[in-house]
C-alpha cells in the first residue's frame, strides 16, 4: 500500500483514513445489480491531498460518499473496510455515523446552486454543522463563518451570510460551500467536482481559493474531478479510476509526466495533443452565413446580444466562445430563429433570413440544423431512433416509410452506431450514442450549416474526443459547415479554423484561430486561454501571478469596447 | 436623508412582489364580480319569481303583474342586476321575504356560527395534518406510514353524515361525553359552545385531515429527492430535522393551497353536517331559503359563500407565492 504525505510534510501525522478492498454494490428488488466500486484502496494521512480521477461512471464520487458512510439509494457497501481514526465507519451505529458527518469529514458538492437549500440564508446553513453538532454557539459559529468568508476573499465577510443563496454568484456560492464545510474544523474535506459547473476564468480563482484553504488549516482532503488537469493544481497524489476499479495510482507528477498504464496516457495525451491550429480552408468563396450587427434581447430587458457579425463559409468550423451569460447560445437561438433579432441582418446564402422561425421557409429550416447541449431533453424520450431520425427525412423530403428506413439505416452506419438500434428508444443508449443520435438527426435533414451548440461538454472527455472525430469525419466527407457554440478552448484550438469571442454580449475578438489565439491577444482572449488548466503541476502558481494584471486590462478593454 | 434612500430601495426591491398580489387581489375582485353574476342568474332561473312566491296561492294573472311592477321585476334583468348590485356595495341585501328581517340580521348570526364551527375545526386539523404527514414522510414505507394512510384514506372515503353519525352512536349514545346536538344559540357561552360543537368539529376534521396530510406527505417527500437534502444528511442531521428544517419550508406551496381548499369546504360545504348535528349555521338557512324562494337570503348567502372561498383561495396563493425566498428576497 503506498503513502500519501503532505507536499512540504505540514501536520504531519498518521493515517487519518485507510481504506481497505471496498467494494459498492448496487442492490435492487430483483437481486444484486452493477458492482459500482470494486476492490478500491488507499490511505490518507493528515493534511494530504488525493485526487481520485475518472470519467462519469469510474465510482468516484460512490467511494468520496462512502467516507461520510453514506452511500445513494440502492447502493450498499458490501466489502471492505473504512477505518476512520482507528474506527471502521461501516461498523459505525447511526448516531455515530451522524457524529462523523460534518465534524470529522465534510463534503462539497458539484452543484453549489442545488446543494443549498433556498429558504434559508447562506449563514444559516454554514452555522449549522457547529451548532447542530453541540460544538459551537450560535455566536461563535457565526464569528468562524465570517473569519471563513474572509479567508475565501468572498465580497463583504460580515454580511456576505445574511444573504439567500439566489442571491449570490455561481463561484461565490461554491466558495460559501467550502466555509460551510470548513465550519466544524473537519479532518476530511471531501470536493466531488467542485469546480465543474463554473465558468473557466471562475474556476481559477475558486481553485486557488480551495488550495489556500486546505493548505492553512492543513485539512487532509479528496479531491474528485474528471479533469486531471485541476487535480494536478491541488492533489499530492492521484487516483485513476475506471469502471469502479484503480488504473493506477502515483503522484501527481508522475501520473502527469510518466503514466504507466495505457488508459492514463490517453487520458494525459487527449490534453496535450491538438495544440495545432487548422489551416483556414477557402477565403475566396462568399459565405454561406453571415450574421451582421445583430441585436436581440429578451422581452425587453438589456442587449444580450449586442452588433455581433460573424461569418460562416462552407468547410469552415468557426468556434463562437465565452463564459455563461456571454450570449453565445442566445446568438445560436438568433440564427435559428428561435429568438427573433431586432436589427441587423442575417444572409443565408447571400439571401437575408426572416427574423422568426414561424416566417421562414422549409427549404430555409431545413439547411440550418442544430446540436443540442444535452441529448437527453433533446431526444423524445418515448420515439424510437427511426421516429426520431425518421422524421427530419419525412417531414423534409416527404419520403415513403420503406425510404425512411432505408435512410435512417444509413445515417446509423455512418454514426458507427448498430443497425439494430433503429427499433431502440434514447433511454436504452448511453450518453455518446445519443449525441450520435443528435448528430444523425441533424444529418436526415442534408443541412448546410450545422449549429452545435456545446455538444460534448455533458459528456466524459474521452467520449467527448469521439463525438469531435465524428464530426470531423462527416465535415470531410460532405463538406458541412459547423458554427461551434463551446467554453472549452482546448476544443475549440484543436477543431475550428475561426473563432469568435463573446463577452457580454459583445464581439471581443474574432477571425482565423492561429491569429486570435496567438500573441498579441485581446487581453479577455489572454485571460481565457491562461485559464485554462494545463497538465503541470505548477500551472495554478504561475497563472495567478500574472492574473491580476490581465483582468484589469480586460476592464480597461471593455470601456473601450465600441456600443 | 439617506436612510430614506435606503427606505426606497427596500421598496423598489419588494416591487415584484408587491405587483404580484396587488394582481391577485384584482383577480380576486372580477372573480367576485362574475360570481355574484352567476348567483344573480342562477335565481333569476328558478322556477317562479319572487312574486309568486310573496302572492302564494292569491295570485292570479292580474295581481301578479301588479305585484311584479310594484317590486319592480317588469324591468329588464341588467337594469335589477345593477341595482342589487350598487345595494350589496353599501351593504344593503334587501329584505327576507319569509321573516320580513332585514337579510344582514338574519344571516349575521347564522354566519359566525359557521365561522365558529370552521375555525375550530381548522385550528384542531391543520396542525393535526401537518404534524401526521410529516412523521409520515419521515418513516415513509414503515407501518406508521402504512396505517395512517391507510386510516385517512377510510375517512375521506366514508360520507361525512356517515362519520357523524358513528361518533354520535359511540361518543354520545354509548359513552354520553359529548352532546349529540349543537343546538347553540347566541348567548351559549364560548367554553359550552366548544363542548357542544365538538363532535360536528371531530366530524369534519376527520373529513378534511386525509386531504391536507396526504399532500404534505407528498410534497415533503418529493423534495426529499433534492441535492440539498442529500447535502443536510451529509451534514450529519437526523431525519427528523431533515424533514422539518430542510424539506418542510420548501414543501409549503402545494400544502398551503390544499390547506385553502380545504379551508373553503369548512364554510361552503358544511350543510350536511349542519344538519346531521341541527346546527343553526349558514349553509342550513341557506338550503332553507331556497325551498322557500326567499330569493334575497339565497343570494346573500351565494354571495357570501364565493366571497370566502375566493378570499381563502387568493390568500393561499400570496402565500404560497411568499414562501418562495426568490420572490422575498429579490437579488
Amino acid at each position: 500500500m503506498t503513502d500519501i504525505a503532505g507536499k512540504s510534510g505540514r501536520r504531519a501525522g498518521g493515517d487519518i483514513l485507510r481504506v481497505t478492498d471496498l467494494r459498492v454494490e448496487v442492490r435492487t428488488d430483483r437481486g444484486p445489480g452493477p458492482v459500482l466500486v470494486d476492490n478500491v484502496s488507499f490511505d490518507l494521512k493528515r493534511g494530504a491531498v488525493l485526487g481520485l480521477i475518472g470519467e462519469s461512471g469510474a465510482g468516484k464520487s460512490t467511494i468520496g460518499l462512502t467516507t461520510l458512510g453514506y452511500t445513494r439509494g440502492g447502493c450498499y457497501i458490501t466489502g471492505g473496510a473504512l477505518n476512520f481514526e482507528g474506527k471502521d465507519i461501516r461498523q459505525m451505529s447511526g448516531a455515530e455515523r451522524r457524529a462523523l458527518r460534518g465534524p470529522g469529514v465534510a463534503y462539497i458538492a458539484q452543484s453549489a446552486a442545488a446543494s443549498f437549500n433556498p429558504s434559508h440564508t447562506l449563514m444559516q446553513q454554514v452555522c449549522e454543522i457547529p451548532v447542530r453538532h453541540g460544538i459551537m454557539s450560535e455566536d461563535d459559529a457565526s464569528k468562524e463563518a465570517v473569519k471563513l468568508f474572509r479567508e475565501l476573499e468572498l465580497p463583504n465577510p460580515d454580511t456576505f451570510g445574511n444573504r439567500y443563496p439566489h442571491q449570490v454568484s455561481g463561484g461565490q456560492l461554491q466558495r460559501a460551500m467550502a466555509a460551510m464545510a470548513m465550519a466544524a474544523r473537519p479532518d476530511i474535506l471531501v470536493f466531488d467536482e467542485p469546480t465543474t459547473a463554473l465558468d473557466v476564468t471562475t474556476q481559477v480563482e475558486v481553485l486557488a481559493s480551495f488550495r489556500k484553504l486546505i493548505r492553512e488549516h492543513g485539512t487532509a482532503a479528496i479531491y474528485i474531478t474528471h479533469d486531471l488537469a485541476v487535480v494536478a493544481q491541488i492533489a499530492d497524489h492521484i487516483m485513476v479510476l475506471r469502471h469502479g476499479k484503480m488504473v493506477e495510482y502515483g503522484t501527481s507528477d508522475q501520473i502527469l509526466q510518466d503514466p504507466r498504464q495505457d488508459y492514463t496516457r490517453r487520458l494525459v495525451a487527449d490534453r496535450v495533443a491538438g495544440h495545432s491550429f487548422r489551416a483556414d480552408l477557402n477565403t475566396g468563396e462568399a459565405p454561406i452565413l453571415a450574421v451582421q450587427n445583430v441585436v436581440a434581447s429578451y422581452r425587453s430587458l438589456a442587449k444580450v446580444i449586442d452588433g455581433v457579425s460573424v461569418e460562416v463559409r462552407k468547410g469552415d468550423t468557426v468556434a463562437v466562445v465565452g463564459e455563461s451569460g456571454s450570449g453565445k447560445s442566445t446568438l445560436a437561438r438568433v440564427i435559428i430563429g428561435l429568438l427573433p433579432r431586432q436589427s441587423g441582418d442575417i444572409l443565408f446564402q447571400g439571401q437575408s433570413l426572416p427574423p422568426a422561425l414561424a416566417n421562414r421557409s422549409k427549404d430555409q429550416l431545413r439547411r440550418i440544423q442544430m446540436i443540442y447541449q444535452m441529448p437527453d431533453v433533446a431526444l423524445n424520450p418515448n420515439q424510437t431512433l427511426l421516429e426520431i431520425i425518421g422524421r427530419p427525412v419525412q417531414f423534409y423530403f416527404g419520403r415513403s416509410n420503406a425510404e425512411v428506413r432505408t435512410r435512417v439505416l444509413e445515417l446509423l452506419r455512418m454514426m458507427d452506431l448498430p443497425e439494430a438500434f433503429i427499433s431502440r428508444k434514447p433511454g436504452e443508449l448511453s450518453g455518446g450514442q445519443k449525441q450520435r443520435v443528435g448528430i444523425a438527426r441533424a444529418l436526415a435533414a442534408e443541412p448546410d450549416l450545422i449549429i452545435c451548440d456545446e455538444v460534448t461538454s455533458a459528456l466524459d472527455q474521452l467520449v467527448g474526443e469521439e463525438i469531435l472525430r465524428l464530426l470531423k469525419r462527416l465535415q470531410d466527407e460532405l463538406g458541412l459547415a459547423y458554427l461551434f457554440i463551446t467554453h472549452d478552448l482546448g476544443t475549440v484550438k484543436r477543431i475550428a479554423n475561426k473563432v469568435a469571442v463573446m463577452l457580454k454580449g459583445k464581439l471581443v475578438a474574432g477571425g482565423e484561430t492561429s491569429r486570435v489565439f496567438a500573441p498579441p491577444y485581446h487581453p479577455y482572449t489572454e485571460l481565457l486561454l491562461s485559464s485554462v488548466p494545463e497538465m503541470r503541476s505548477d500551472w495554478l502558481d504561475q497563472v495567478l501571478t500574472g492574473r491580476a494584471k490581465t483582468i484589469a486590462a480586460v476592464k480597461a478593454a471593455q470601456i473601450q469596447v465600441p456600443g | 436623508m439617506s436612510t430614506l434612500i435606503i427606505k426606497h430601495k427596500e421598496t423598489a426591491r419588494l416591487r415584484p412582489l408587491l405587483r404580484l398580489i396587488l394582481q391577485r387581489l384584482g383577480l380576486g375582485f372580477g372573480t367576485l364580480l362574475a360570481a355574484s353574476l352567476l348567483i344573480f342568474v342562477g335565481t333569476e332561473i328558478l322556477p317562479g319569481d319572487l312574486a309568486s312566491a310573496v302572492l302564494q296561492n292569491s295570485a292570479t294573472p292580474e295581481s301578479l303583474a301588479e305585484m311584479r311592477k310594484e317590486l319592480g321585476l317588469d324591468r329588464p334583468a341588467y337594469v335589477r342586476y345593477a341595482e342589487w348590485l350598487g345595494n350589496v356595495a353599501v351593504g344593503d341585501f334587501g329584505h327576507s321575504l319569509a321573516s320580513h328581517r332585514d337579510v344582514v340580521e338574519e344571516i349575521t348570526p347564522r354566519l359566525k356560527n359557521t365561522v365558529f364551527l370552521a375555525v375550530y375545526a381548522a385550528l384542531l386539523a391543520v396542525p393535526l395534518a401537518i404534524v401526521l404527514g410529516l412523521m409520515a414522510a419521515i418513516w415513509q414505507g414503515g407501518i406508521y406510514d402504512r396505517l395512517v394512510n391507510f386510516v385517512t384514506l377510510l375517512t375521506i372515503s366514508v360520507p361525512e353524515y356517515l362519520v357523524g353519525y358513528i361518533l354520535i352512536k359511540y361518543l354520545s349514545v354509548r359513552y354520553a361525553w359529548f352532546p349529540s346536538l349543537a343546538n347553540v344559540t347566541p348567548d351559549t357561552p364560548f367554553g359550552d359552545r366548544l363542548v357542544l360543537t365538538f363532535l360536528p368539529v371531530l366530524t369534519l376534521t376527520l373529513v378534511v385531515v386525509a386531504h391536507m396530510m396526504r399532500m404534505t406527505r407528498a410534497s415533503v417527500l418529493n423534495i426529499m429527492a433534492s441535492p440539498y437534502i442529500e447535502m443536510a444528511f451529509l451534514k450529519g442531521l437526523p431525519k427528523w430535522q431533515v424533514v422539518v428544517r430542510h424539506a418542510f419550508p420548501n414543501a409549503l406551496a402545494p400544502i398551503i393551497n390544499v390547506i385553502a381548499l380545504n379551508l373553503a369546504y369548512l364554510i361552503v360545504g358544511v350543510v350536511v353536517v349542519e344538519a346531521v348535528f341541527v346546527y343553526p349555521g349558514l349553509g342550513q338557512l341557506m338550503v332553507d331559503a331556497v325551498s322557500k324562494h326567499d330569493v334575497p337570503v339565497v343570494q346573500a348567502a351565494g354571495l357570501i359563500f364565493a366571497a370566502a372561498f375566493i378570499l381563502l383561495n387568493m390568500t393561499a396563493d400570496i402565500l404560497a407565492i411568499v414562501s418562495n425566498p426568490r420572490l422575498r428576497h429579490p437579488r
